[in-house]
């Protein structure tokens, strides 16, 4: 096996695409940059980045497009590197922080703070995150205890079901409180629901950093951890790892991850399902590999969502969400298919 | 050697006749309490003589007949139709996929109905109530179409949990493209309520129109029920009885298309009905459909017709949506039977 872990030719692999990721992010960042109502030239795109544009390439480019983007790649590597977290210690495939019903409550703890205080309603960002990490932390939990079983554990099964019913329950009383909004509020949640991504500014891309910046590298440094959690529980347990504690350390980053990007972004379903697929696909499933390349497919998504919402009406923008899921959902149906029992 | 064996082949089966007896009797009898309890709840208060009054001697003038005659008959009628149509349904659906966690809503056949909608809406805002229902039809169909192509051409055969995760996809694939349609269209706020269980909108001519379908489809689905038992035992058992499961099957489906697809055109997608009722009926009465479905259509009336008084009350003057209301027991019970995951039907 650990000639398995440190597979050279894995590494270069892995690398390469590092690489070639990092490269095709750099384009899409560009064309995403000069597509929308407004669109700049690619040369006047580089000239304005070099600080040689007019005034209203400036505001468009460095108030409007920018951070936007920058939230748009921050919040896909979130959710997709917490998608690959929850995948890997549920021993499910299937699992997403959308399916499993933790960014409903994220979600919710959002909505419940802009209905019963409508008058903050553009809250400071910095908050929010907190505030959704509450609300998704507690329905982790609440999933935990009720798919957990004396003397069985936690199967895969039962906690994708309980998951989706405990989602189903979230939105009911999302509903409930949305409904009782008055129309602008209304508009607000609705359209951060679907998870467009704008009145994305600065303090956005500030409040979600961090997150980011911190969750990411460590959920990297308990990769091997990480490989062993996705082996049988036995077998992890004779190899030494205690597997409770490594398991909800590493359930709580995935929640910290998923909560802060549906905090800013708004409902982004699929990032986490896709994004480790399709990694896996790459470089196959050892986490040390696969994770990084995991968290450029998740901002690569993310961000080709945003740009084709953005581009494919004149007049009024399609949410990210919406263009993931209907990209996303075939996906999901053919892993569906091929996954057996 | 042939004793033996005859006992072998005699399934097991539990039915209490007069036990179904007692639920379709009571049943209606609650359904029509029910119905005359609706009329009475609601934000004006109305005496028992205008009410009687509205309804036997109707004063087109009178604000408070309009009320009743206008507003609260339909929706308690809406209510007990659609209880019925979402319970028939769900059961309908157990019984043929063999599968505990099935139900209108959590298998993605509402949201292809809403969807449908949603594009008729967009599309074709003049269209006539009698057509409307039509594509309502269509679209319950596509959406169960596609859910069980997914899981039956799945490798390892259909699951309980692959069929709610092609619901939950299906479900969200539609939501999406609602959203996109609903946002390049502006018909935001009345779809979010709809979409949540709006019973409160119902009117007459959205009655009249879905009362023929659903009593139709309530009958055929009577008329299948002995075949759906057959069926529930399994498809080879069937099949070596002599069952033309395809047609049975093919059948089924167009009775869940047009019991659903009536019920979302007037109420939107409400789920959980179609999963609790069935359960709880055949706890009472055994596995023999030809009890399971009459007592599912009664049993889901009276669960509407009540939550749909809750619906009304709990925070008045105020709508909650229908939907939210059932969930609230909905939800806990679909806990309920992922914890048991197998189960026997």
């Amino acid at each position: 096996m650990s000639t398995e872990l440190f597979n050279p030719l894995r590494q270069k692999r892995s690398i390469k695409l590092v690489i070639i990721m990092f490269t095709l992010l750099i384009v899409g960042f560009f064309i995403s940059l000069n597509v929308g109502r407004y669109s700049i030239p690619p040369m006047e795109v580089l000239q304005t980045l070099m600080g040689n544009g007019s005034k209203k390439q400036n505001i468009v480019l460095f108030d409007l497009r920018l951070p936007r983007m920058i939230i748009a790649v921050l919040m896909g590597m979130g959710l997709a590197v917490s998608g690959a977290v929850l995948q890997g210690i549920s021993r499910n495939g299937l699992s997403d922080p959308g399916i499993l019903g933790i960014s409903s409550g994220a979600g919710l703890a959002v909505l419940l703070f802009v209905s019963f205080y409508p008058s903050n309603n553009m809250a400071s960002p910095f908050f929010m995150p907190f505030l959704a990490l509450v609300g998704a932390g507690l329905t982790a939990i609440l999933i935990y205890i009720l798919s957990y079983k004396k003397g069985h554990g936690i199967s895969p099964t039962r906690l994708l079901l309980t998951g989706i019913a405990v989602g189903a329950g979230l939105s009911a009383v999302s509903i409930i409180l949305t409904l009782q909004l008055n129309p602008r509020n209304l508009e607000f949640v609705v359209t951060w629901q679907m998870g467009s991504l704008w009145g994305s500014n600065w303090k956005f891309v500030l409040a979600l950093l961090p997150w980011i910046v911190i969750l990411l590298p460590f959920v990297y440094w308990k990769s091997k951890i990480l490989n062993m959690l996705s082996m049988h529980e036995q077998i992890t347990g004779s190899l030494g790892v205690s597997i409770h504690r490594e398991r909800l350390v590493l359930l709580a980053s995935a929640v910290g991850l998923a909560a802060a990007s549906v905090a800013i972004g708004g409902g982004i379903g699929f990032v986490g399902l896709l994004g480790p697929h399709i990694a896996r696909r790459l470089v196959g499933p050892q986490h040390q590999f696969m994770l990084p390349i995991t968290a450029f497919v998740g901002g690569l998504l993310v961000l080709t969502g945003d740009t084709i919402g953005r581009s494919f009406m004149e007049y009024t923008e399609i949410p990210a969400g919406v263009v993931i899921s209907l990209l996303g959902g075939p996906y999901f149906i053919y892993l569906l298919m091929r996954t057996k029992g | 050697m042939l004793n033996p064996s005859n006992k072998l082949d005699k399934p097991p089966i539990r039915t209490r006749p007069w036990m179904a007896t007692i639920i379709i009797v009571l049943g209606l009898l609650l359904t029509l309490f029910g119905i005359s309890f609706s009329i009475l709840t609601g934000v004006a208060n109305i005496s028992y003589e205008t009410i009687w009054q509205a309804l036997t001697n109707y004063d087109v003038s009178n604000e408070q007949h309009t009320i009743i005659r206008e507003l609260r008959l339909p929706r308690a009628l809406a209510g007990a139709l659609v209880g019925a149509a979402f319970a028939v349904s769900g059961a309908i659906i157990q019984g043929m996929t063999r599968n505990p966690i099935a139900d209108t809503g959590l298998l993605g056949i509402n949201a292809g109905a809403g969807l449908a909608l949603v594009l008729v809406f967009a599309f074709l805002p003049a269209l006539p109530f009698e057509f409307i229902i039509l594509f309502s039809f269509i679209g319950a169909g596509l959406g169960a179409l596609l859910v069980y192509g997914i899981a039956f051409m799945s490798k390892g055969g259909m699951s309980p949990l692959k069929l709610v995760l092609a619901g939950v996809v299906v479900g969200s694939l539609t939501t999406g493209i609602s959203q996109a349609v609903s946002l390049l269209f502006q018909i935001n706020y009345d779809l979010a309520f709809w979409s949540a269980g709006g019973i409160s909108t119902a009117e007459w001519f959205q009655v009249s129109v879905m009362m023929p379908w659903i009593i139709g489809g309530l009958i055929v689905a009577m008329l299948l029920s002995r075949s759906i038992t057959v069926l529930s035992l399994g498809e080879d058992i069937a099949s070596g009885l002599g069952q033309r499961t395809k047609l049975v099957k093919g059948l089924g489906t167009v009775v869940i298309m047009v019991l659903a697809g009536a019920s979302v055109s007037t109420v939107g997608g409400v789920a959980f009905i179609g999963l609790m009722v069935p359960h709880i009926v055949r706890f009472l009465v055994g596995v023999d459909y030809r009890w399971i479905i009459p007592c599912s259509a009664v049993v889901g009336a009276v669960l509407v017709i009540f939550a749909d008084v809750v619906a009304k009350m709990i925070a008045a003057p105020y709508e909650t949506p229908l939907g939210a209301v059932i969930a609230v027991i909905g939800v806990p019970f679909f806990l309920y039977l992922a914890r048991k995951e197998r189960r026997e039907l």
